[in-house]
């Protein structure tokens, strides 16, 4: 068990945050904001990313990536979560990447994983459907109909799901809704008839959309993994990116508790440094407690993933819970703290709160995951 | 140094030496407090106790000259992890051995290592310590106990206050006033003297446990030797703050092992059962359950993502700062999860008719968790240290 960086992941790191420092900043991504643009990232930024390696980190060699690991992705992530970075690292990469990883063909991961490593395809996983995440509670059927599925029902939150190339999409083919049995995975090309798609926007700005189809008709070689029992891989592709997504909360979080901290070192009220107030110290000082613990939980679940240990889906799930509330806690904190300032959109802070709130949703709330936890640890 | 070897042989000596029946948790009643009044609850604890001084296993750290076994620090981590894995009960408990005498080997005098050290290890005598005040708590360094020189010795006035066992102890370390002029932290002695001696009262205050080893201690004109000062006269606030870090270091590991060792997951499976799911019948109290395990985790493994940090040489010392504030707080937390899962089997009071003792024992430590914020520094100074420490903010009260 190792609970730190490597030299090599803390190098990898240490890129990451000078690329984000310099090549996304903040301002980039209000620009994004402001911008019509739907897509929700730069085109020329995702472009970089590939080009640094980032898009192959977690896929074998075979595929067209470079086994560098979940640490050294993690490593990434929460210095790209710093700068509010808008990419498909984790749409494509992380959750449809995996997917593939973990149920494709041979034949389907040679085709898709290096045009996801080159970035040639972008493909979107739609696997939510209810207002809340919960990747058994489906009602998308596909119904075999000679050689074609045909597929009716609706998606939503689909991350990145405007503008790609192919959906992974879970249906049920058997069994009732909050089955874990009874799910498969179909590869569908964007451009099929009777998928509709439609921008849904959220808070934080990115990139999501809700699918609808209407008897989309899809080829049963585009079955991806086992019919029926698509949901172990999905579960484990699932984790995957929730991990990941984790390591960018904790990324932003840890940015905007050192800009409060630094706030606090700097605005004077009753002529004197805010700092000085003990109702703020404490604050400021439980706010770092939490942080530390986030740290050592994340670093355990990662290690656990990349370990492959029996609980690593629990301690994931842990760390999901853990850094969702403490991202609620810290943001809230950074908010109040900065007073009046704290409260316009001319401060950076509320673009993190805003990141805060669907990121802790997306892939489980706190909830959804104290609930995980307590099942798969059989009480 | 062959530590895969050393492990073997500690492990065999524990295996062949330490009885069946120290093998299991103590209860309170059944710990063995070195001291000049040393009371065994039976033959094997003494037994344990006998073989352990034999091999100068109660203070393994201590250099073999000051009756330790002269372990280095790896070593030590070994035999403490292979006590732990057979469920060794400690040989002896005594601050000696935690606090005066780590800081006795660190600041002490060649001449008071030997006077005082083998005595700790070998369990002849029993320590207490003087520190709160009446009126110096979370301001420590504000205590007014004088000492005032009278030749070769001191004359010591005042009271402390917390003084764990006072009642039941041989020797005190004890924070003095020698200099009541200079700024509060540079008149501070740290002294060690005798509770025998004359002028020294100890009386016990019952706490909301029933427990009544917390003490006032009334010093009414002792007498003490300077030389039995510890480090420099006038500067043992240095010797102060190091005691307290051993203090809040052996408390941080208060989350991690409590006595009953009764489990939040165990008691609602006990106390609330199972739904047809196969879940804790409250979601509520299930989702508080996994929330305390989450934190519990994240706790356990701080120690180890600081030291792997550091071995990858990118470390940060400021990680210790939060063991004391989030160890005692989550204990905290568990104990009122646990009363919330057991209901009115969590609220029995010297019941032993209609409650098991476990369940005592739970309610008992559920109050005595309270404590834990409180004794070692607070929480709130934890925070103080934390907000000056770690975040470098302006003007923190200390």
């Amino acid at each position: 068990m190792t609970l730190a960086f490597n030299e090599e992941q803390r190098t990898l790191k240490d890129t990451a945050r000078e690329f984000a420092k310099n090549q996304s900043p903040i301002e980039a991504f209000r620009h994004l904001r402001d911008s019509t643009a739907p897509e929700g990232f730069s085109a020329d930024i995702w472009q970089a990313m590939i080009e640094l390696g980032w898009s192959g980190m977690i896929f074998p060699e075979a595929y067209g990536g470079f086994e560098f690991g979940y640490m050294g992705l993690a490593g990434c992530m929460e210095e790209l979560g710093r700068t509010l970075v808008a990419s498909p690292l984790l749409s494509s990469v992380v959750l449809s990447g995996s997917t593939i990883l973990l149920a494709g063909s041979e034949e389907q991961k040679q085709s898709l994983l290096s045009q996801i490593v080159g970035g040639e395809k972008r493909i979107a996983l739609a696997c939510d459907e209810g207002f809340h995440h919960n990747p058994t509670a489906i009602t998308t059927t596909a119904v075999i109909e000679g050689n074609t599925f045909l597929l009716n029902g609706n998606k939503a939150r689909v991350i990145d799901g405007l503008g790609a190339d192919l959906y992974i999409v879970s249906a049920r083919t058997a069994g009732k809704a909050g089955d874990a049995e009874g799910i498969s995975l179909l590869l569908l090309d964007a451009s099929t008839p009777g998928i509709s798609v439609e921008k849904t926007s959220l808070v934080d700005s990115r990139n999501y959309a809700r699918l609808s189809f209407n008897n989309v008709c899809i080829p049963t070689s585009h079955l991806l993994g086992e019919m029926h029992n698509g949901f172990s891989a999905l579960d484990k592709a699932l984790d995957r990116g929730r991990i990941c997504l984790a390591a960018e909360m904790f990324g932003g979080m840890q940015e905007i508790f050192e800009r409060t901290v630094q706030y606090l070192k700097e605005r004077k009220q009753f002529g004197v440094l805010i700092g000085t107030f003990q109702a703020l110290q404490h604050r400021a000082a439980h706010m770092y407690t939490e942080i530390e613990m986030c740290k050592s939980i994340l670093m355990l679940a990662l290690d656990a993933l990349e370990q492959n240990t029996d609980n690593a889906s629990q301690l994931i799930s842990a760390a999901k819970a853990k850094i969702s509330e403490t991202y609620e806690l810290v943001s809230n904190e950074a908010t109040q703290m900065h007073g009046g300032i704290g409260v316009t959109d001319e401060l950076d802070i509320g673009l993190f709160l805003k990141r805060a709130r669907v990121s802790a949703e997306l892939l489980g709330s706190a909830q959804f995951h104290y609930n995980r936890y307590a099942t798969l640890e059989n009480f | 140094m062959d530590y895969k070897a050393f492990r073997q042989e500690i492990r065999a000596w524990l295996e062949a030496n330490c009885p069946a029946s120290m093998r299991t948790p103590a209860t309170q009643e059944e710990q063995v407090w070195g001291g000049r009044n040393i009371k065994f609850p039976n033959n094997d604890a003494k037994l344990w106790f006998e073989r352990c001084v034999e091999k100068g296993y109660c203070v393994p750290d201590w250099p073999t000259e000051y009756g330790g076994a002269g372990f280095d620090g790896e070593q030590t981590r070994i035999f403490k992890s292979e006590m732990r894995k057979l469920g060794c009960r400690p040989p002896q408990v005594n601050l000696g051995i935690w606090m005066s005498g780590p800081a006795i080997l660190e600041f002490g005098t060649e001449e008071q290592k030997r006077e005082h050290l083998p005595k700790i290890a070998r369990g002849e005598i029993r320590w207490c310590q003087g520190y709160s005040e009446p009126g110096a708590g979370s301001d420590l360094a504000g205590l007014q106990t004088r000492a005032v020189e009278d030749g070769d010795d001191f004359i010591i006035n005042g009271s402390k206050i917390w003084t764990s066992y006072a009642d039941e102890s041989d020797w005190i370390y004890c924070l003095v006033r020698t200099n009541p002029d200079a700024p509060k932290r540079d008149g501070i002695t740290f002294l060690l003297f005798d509770m025998a001696s004359a002028g020294v009262e100890a009386k016990p205050i019952e706490l909301i446990t029933g427990e009544r080893h917390f003490c006032q201690t009334f010093f009414d004109n002792v007498r003490v030797p300077k030389k039995n000062a510890l480090g420099v006269i006038n500067q043992g606030w240095t010797v102060a703050k190091r005691v307290l870090e051993f203090e809040r270091n052996m408390m941080s590991d208060l989350g991690s092992e409590t006595g009953s060792g009764v489990e939040p997951r165990e008691a609602a499976l006990h106390y609330i059962g199972k739904d047809s799911s196969g879940a804790i019948a409250d979601p509520l109290l299930r989702a508080a359950i996994a929330r305390h395990e989450i934190q519990k985790r994240a706790f356990d493994v701080t120690q180890q993502r600081m030291i792997d940090e550091f071995t990858n040489g990118a470390g940060n010392m400021n990680t210790a700062l939060i063991f004391k504030y989030c160890g005692t707080e989550e204990e905290k937390r568990k104990f009122e999860l646990l009363l919330k899962i057991m209901g009115e089997n969590g609220l029995g009071w010297r019941d032993s008719q209609h409650f098991s003792e476990s369940e005592l024992n739970t309610t008992i430590e559920w109050m005595g968790a309270k404590t834990h914020t409180i004794a070692g520094g607070t929480s709130e100074i934890q925070l103080n240290i934390i907000a000056k420490r770690a975040l470098g903010m302006p003007g923190v009260l200390s």
